[in-house]
């Protein structure tokens, strides 16, 4: 079972990766709208990958009002 | 199409759909790409009428509220029925604000009854702000786990009155829901709409746009939004049409979705459509150089043949690959809640899929112009909807003044808001605070706002007022919120920006600190609701005798300063 802070930093790299940003440039406490420049469309993107990689279903409830790494990861790491 | 003159509610038009066609679907639900669900009309009505007992003796009947926080789903569209089976007032919530949020509204609309889903009421109920809204005594939660501690919730599905439940009538003008325009933050703008505000739109809307029995629409847009509650229920239903729900809503599903389920109709927000197009227009890129210019040709003889109506048949020939993937059906992509750019709009006329923009409000009854597509004008928001009357009012020298509306469509006023409502309708017309004017074809044109509120691409309203509470006890002299069109008037619809303007103490400098509070306190809005730039302002504001700014005045002043050059980023 991962830890809280091995699923926020698989989320870190997943969005680096899928947003092209710089590595290391993403911290749990970002607001990923405003970091990555995202519209709510490329977050549900991220949320589909996200749920491939930990092979869980995120139900959309679950993620409304959720902007930051850190609640994002939380909410992923209840469904693990 | 029932004949909603002869009708004098919505509960008893929607009663007779119930009846009229009972062996067809009238809902189908899917998750991830898996049906779950396919009801006929004899089903779902089979499903109401048991909650419509259980509400009946709970007490529920005329004057009662009942609200409804659900995502889209078939629960949503029962229960709403039930609802108006029993006379009560709907008060359907955006699902997606926060609970603080949506306890403020249950509180101001005085609902004695919480339909909602389980995943929502377990944030609902664990917030503080619960205890505010106490005239909530039931709550009704679908799809609960087995084991799951319901927090003194009640099971919907075991919910299931012993007997018949009796049809409650209802006058035309008596309130059908209360919906919501915006408002939390500020004074909540709770629309009374009336059963003749919905049976007069829906008359209207389909004289354009029609359904009947085997049309699918695909509902995406929240239900409790106007557009969606009037063509992803009211509507189709009371044209024995189906509504395709998806629980979980990814791109990667609704595109599976229109060619699976044969999509008639979908509405949108442009925020969609505009990734739609890019979508398509990445596919077209990546085409082989002779494939694309084969494609580029072909689109242009669809342009040229469809310039002065649209021939779907012709371009689900010419066009084949590009309408299949939308399920070769699809009649016409609705778009609503926010300004679309014109490009966009031609973008997907120019494929063959007629693009129904228009300009409304929900104080209107959802949609005031509609574009008839005869022709199609894309830098227009079409012409008055048939019992519309539209002026333009105190015009400027290019005729551009404040768009008013007279029709059965507006709303009965603001709930518990009768200052506002007389603010709002004056002499029986509209003032929507929207600048517009006519052209020769009598199409409308839309030319920025005279209110201080913006609408994001998402069609979500946002009052500058409603956002300040985010930085109450802020360290500075004082503040104000300002759409920045406001200040600076655009004469456009697009880009639309909110800006937090502050005066600081004498003597105080602006330091990281409070830059990196302001950007704190920013973060905890939701993020539509965002400011997108910061003012500092040298002067004092301009103050009524009761301490309060005057927003205009200030605006006024704030004008004088140069656009680019005064907005801080944050």
């Amino acid at each position: 079972m991962r830890t809280i802070e091995q699923t926020t930093q698989e989320i870190l790299e997943l969005a680096t990766k899928q947003f092209k940003v710089a590595a290391g440039s993403l911290a749990a406490d970002d607001d990923f709208y405003k970091k990555l420049g995202i519209d709510s469309l490329q977050a549900l993107e991220m949320l589909s990958r996200l749920e491939n990689h930990f092979r869980i279903e995120l139900p959309d409830y679950e993620v409304q009002g959720v902007s930051d790494f850190k609640t994002l990861a939380q909410r992923i790491q209840a469904r693990l | 199409m029932l004949d909603l003159k002869k009708y004098s509610s919505v509960g008893e038009a929607l009663r007779d759909a119930l009846e009229t066609w009972p062996t067809e679907v009238c809902l189908i639900e899917s998750d991830r790409g898996e049906e779950k669900q396919r009801l006929t009309y004899r089903n779902f009505k089979d499903k109401a009428l048991p909650l419509a007992r259980s509400l009946q003796d709970l007490g529920i009947g005329p004057g009662d509220r009942v609200a409804i926080i659900m995502t889209n789903q078939s629960k949503w569209l029962i229960s709403a029925y039930a609802v108006f089976f029993c006379g009560a007032t709907l008060v359907p919530l955006d699902f997606k604000l926060k609970p603080e949020e949506q306890w403020q509204l249950l509180k101001h609309s005085g609902a004695k009854v919480l339909i909602t889903e389980y995943g929502i009421w377990r944030q609902l109920c664990v917030s503080p702000a619960r205890a505010a809204a106490a005239a909530v005594k039931t709550v009704l939660v679908t799809e609960a786990p087995d084991d799951a501690d319901l927090f003194g919730a009640e099971r919907w599905e075991n919910v299931k009155g012993a007997n018949p439940p009796a049809f409650v009538p209802q006058k035309r003008q008596d309130v059908a829901c209360i919906v919501y325009s915006s408002g939390t933050g500020g004074t909540p703008k709770g629309c009374m709409m009336t059963h003749e505000n919905y049976l007069e739109q829906c008359v209207a809307l389909t004289s354009l746009y029609p359904f009947w029995p085997g049309v699918r629409y695909l509902s995406i847009l929240p239900t409790n939004h106007a557009i969606d509650f009037m063509v992803g229920f009211f509507g189709p239903f009371t044209c024995g049409a189906a509504v395709v729900h998806l629980r979980t809503l990814r791109p990667e599903y609704v595109r599976e979705a229109f060619p699976k389920y044969e999509i008639t109709y979908v509405s949108l927000v442009p925020l969609v459509l505009k990734n739609l197009q890019k979508g398509l227009q990445a596919r077209f890129d990546a085409l082989p150089e002779s494939k694309r210019k084969a494609f580029e040709a072909v689109r242009g003889i669809n342009r040229a043949l469809t310039k002065d109506r649209p021939r779907l048949w012709l371009s689900r020939k010419l066009l084949s690959e590009v309408h299949a993937a939308f399920g070769g059906k699809l009649e016409a992509i609705i778009v609503g809640g926010a300004f679309t750019e014109p490009q966009t709009l031609q973008f997907f006329y120019d494929l063959g899929i007629p693009v129904a923009n228009g300009y409304g409000l929900t104080e209107a009854g959802t949609a005031v112009t509609v574009n008839d597509l005869k022709p199609f004008r894309a830098d227009t928001v079409g012409k008055p909807l048939p019992g519309m009357e539209v002026q333009i009012r105190n015009s400027d020298n290019d005729g551009i003044g404040e768009v008013t509306v007279r029709s059965k469509t507006v709303m009965a006023g603001y709930l518990n808001e009768p200052e506002l409502t007389a603010e709002t309708i004056v002499d029986g017309w509209l003032r929507t605070g929207d600048m517009g004017r006519f052209d020769s074809t009598g199409h409308l044109q839309l030319f920025g706002r005279k209110k201080n509120m913006i609408v994001t691409e998402e069609g979500k309203n946002v009052y500058a007022e409603d956002v300040e509470q985010a930085f109450e006890g802020l360290k500075v002299k004082e503040f104000c919120v300002f759409a920045a069109n406001f200040i600076w008037p655009q004469r456009a619809m697009v880009n639309e920006k909110l800006l937090l303007v502050i005066h600081l103490e004498h003597g105080e400098a602006f330091t990281p600190e409070l830059k990196s509070e302001i950007s704190a306190r920013n973060a905890w809005l939701t993020n539509y609701k965002r400011v997108h730039g910061l003012v500092i302002y040298q002067e004092d504001f301009p103050l009524t005798a009761s301490l309060k700014i005057k927003r205009n005045e200030l605006a006024q002043r704030l004008s004088a300063l140069d656009r680019e050059q005064s907005i801080l980023p944050i």
